[in-house]
């Protein structure tokens, strides 16, 4: 490739570059403006001084976050919807889409049919919320997990690596030597799968992390709140009254809270900071075997 | 394997005997299998296909005392309601623009950043730049619009101060309603291009490097080669997808639009969703809440299987 470089593409590389570097920054600078934030004065983070290196460096926005009990009430719950939630997820993906990818089962195109229907056609929030109610799962804490424990694109997702990536010979070796299909989907099938589990799991899992909607319906006692509600209340809420007043009282209150605010950011996605560089890859390979057609 | 050959014969009347018995075979040979299907399919049916059922409350007056069987039909009693009521309309536009600009406005730039990583030669620029790009994505929408506030604040932002020491005076991004629709879209697409851009990276990848070095020889330049043999090479993959975001124009996701709402900017920012939330849950109003979300699903399944139809017809590239 190094032949024929002409001066165009000597500018086009520069300007190409440029851009992307810029473009790169901008995320690079959001992350380390709010970690120095987190890690300044409550007083220099409200007047603005904070531009990109912390300043007048304190851990009172980190005290701050450690003494309210109810990030940790959310800090729990949410480590615990993740790990039951994606279990369970995962569990019922894999099995349904391993079904579904089997050829010779009688019927699979039918259930298919209903069941990407309900990616284009869904009763919507309040029958939803009515069969919650109705199931007695109101403020309960399976009411976060289950209402949206199976996607019907990760069973696309999966099913299409199973009918794949899985030789057919195999089977039919295995059906010869008169195993049974459970037996064979867990010796198997699995233990070839584990690239796909791991898509599942993180898909899953940063799902359950992130989301607030199901907790925000569905639950009142306070206990049971997810990390995600909790940060809303903190984070938006005040900032929301903030942003409509603009009064000095409630700017004065503030002072304190802001740094409160950039400290919790930080602690909130500690795990996602953490593990996204291991991860990663599986994100990418989930999105490569979603795009071959299902 | 076997079904397969089977359907492929001609239906003579032995044969479909034949293979009805074969179809009976294969289903008590892997009965198993119809196990493994059977939570997801309870899950599907009590989670997906009982709010259906449930939908009728739409058309009835919902009493909880009566429930969802009992209650009284009114007929389209609820929806003509809605459609009369004074903010209607204003609640329409305000969807259908959100989610149009956001897609117009939002499809081109994850297509822009591949072909311009496509081009960068240094693999480990590229992966670095790839990595950070990609990482807004899984950041939660609470924790993005936190930060939309303090980076955009009046007072102390930083978008802001660099907007004040360029000569300009702080602009209240999230407080005027007639921000809302660009802080939401910029914000939108900064957090999701990186990701987008995925597909057309790998789809890029698969043009065939022997056209990008005939190419060379011919004397073509780095612009050249993107609008001749880049772009082309794309194209079903950027018609897909065009095709599967069309079809949910009237879609705006509830999570971003209600954290970003105020009382302020609740001209702008009150779409469908957010208002079947607020008449139903927070007024509890559930029949006609119902029937705004019925209104929104049947509009959005038609835009779907239009949009469909048409690109079936045009360009045989259709998603079944």
């Amino acid at each position: 490739m190094a032949i024929g470089k002409t001066k165009g593409d000597k500018i086009f590389n520069f300007i190409n570059y440029t851009l992307l570097s810029l473009l790169a920054l901008s995320f690079i600078y959001v992350l380390i403006f709010v970690i120095s934030a987190s890690f300044s004065s409550p007083t220099a983070v409200y007047s603005g001084k904070v531009v990109l290196w912390p300043v007048d460096v304190t851990l009172e926005g980190y005290e701050r976050v450690f003494r309210e009990s109810k990030v940790w009430i959310g800090y729990r719950n949410t480590v615990f919807y993740t790990l039951v939630g994606t279990l369970l997820s995962v569990a019922l993906t894999t099995t349904s889409a391993y079904a579904l990818s089997r050829k010779d089962l009688p019927g699979r195109g039918v259930v298919t049919g209903l069941l990407v229907f309900t990616m284009f056609f869904s009763g919507g929030l309040i029958p939803t919320y009515l069969i919650i109610r109705d199931l007695n799962l109101l403020d309960s804490m399976w009411a976060v997990i289950l209402p949206s424990c199976v996607s019907m694109s990760n069973i696309i997702i999966a099913r299409t690596f199973f009918a794949n990536s899985i030789p057919i010979d195999l089977l039919e070796a295995a059906q010869l030597d008169g195993c049974s299909n459970s037996r064979y989907f867990f010796s198997i099938v699995l233990p070839l799968s584990q690239a796909i589990i791991a898509v599942l799991c993180l898909y899953y899992a940063v799902g359950y992390w992130n989301q607030y909607f199901n907790a925000m319906i569905y639950l009142k006692d306070r206990e049971k709140y997810t990390l995600q509600l909790i940060l809303r209340e903190i984070l938006i809420e005040a900032q929301a009254s903030e942003a409509m007043t603009d009064n000095l009282e409630a700017a004065q209150l503030q002072e304190v809270s802001e740094v409160l605010k950039y400290a919790l950011i930080i602690v909130a996605s500690v795990p996602m900071l953490i593990i996204y560089p291991f991860v990663q890859k599986y994100f990418v390979k989930g999105v490569m075997i979603g795009s071959l057609k299902g | 394997m076997i079904t397969q050959t089977v359907q492929e014969t001609t239906k003579s009347p032995r044969k479909q005997g034949r293979k009805r018995s074969l179809w009976r075979r294969n289903a008590i040979r892997n009965a198993d299998l119809y196990l493994f299907l059977l939570p997801t399919l309870i899950y599907f049916a009590v989670f997906h296909y009982a709010p259906m059922y449930g939908l009728q409350i739409a058309f009835k007056d919902f009493k909880a005392t009566k429930g969802i069987w009992g209650s009284e039909w009114v007929g389209f009693e609820h929806f003509i309601r809605f459609f009369h009521s004074a903010q209607f309309w204003d609640i329409l536009l305000n969807t259908v623009i959100l989610s149009l600009e956001s897609l117009v406005l939002g499809f081109f730039p994850p297509i822009i950043l591949a072909l311009m990583l496509n081009q960068v030669e240094n693999q480990k620029f590229k992966k670095i730049v790839q990595g950070v790009t990609y990482a807004p994505h899984f950041i939660s929408t609470v924790v993005m619009v936190s930060l939309l506030y303090c980076l955009l604040s009046t007072r102390n932002g930083i978008v802001n101060r660099i907007i004040e020491m360029l000569g300009g005076t702080a602009v209240p991004f999230m407080r005027d309603a007639e921000y809302f629709r660009g802080t939401y879209i910029v914000s939108g697409i900064w957090q999701g291009m990186g990701f987008s851009a995925i597909i057309y990276i790998a789809a890029l990848a698969g043009i065939s490097a022997e056209l990008h070095e005939a190419a060379i020889i011919d004397g073509a330049n780095k612009v050249q080669r993107i609008w001749h043999i880049d772009i082309p090479g794309i194209l079903p993959t950027i018609t897909i997808l065009l095709i599967m975001r069309s079809g949910s124009i009237m879609s705006v996701g509830f999570e971003k639009v209600f954290l970003m709402q105020t009382s302020l900017n609740l001209k702008r920012s009150q779409v469908i969703s957010t208002y079947v939330y607020q008449v139903g849950l927070v007024d509890a109003d559930f029949s006609f809440s119902a029937a705004v979300g019925f209104f929104n699903s049947i509009v959005n399944f038609i835009m779907i299987m239009f949009v469909n139809f048409i690109s079936g017809k045009v360009s045989e590239t259709s998603l079944w």
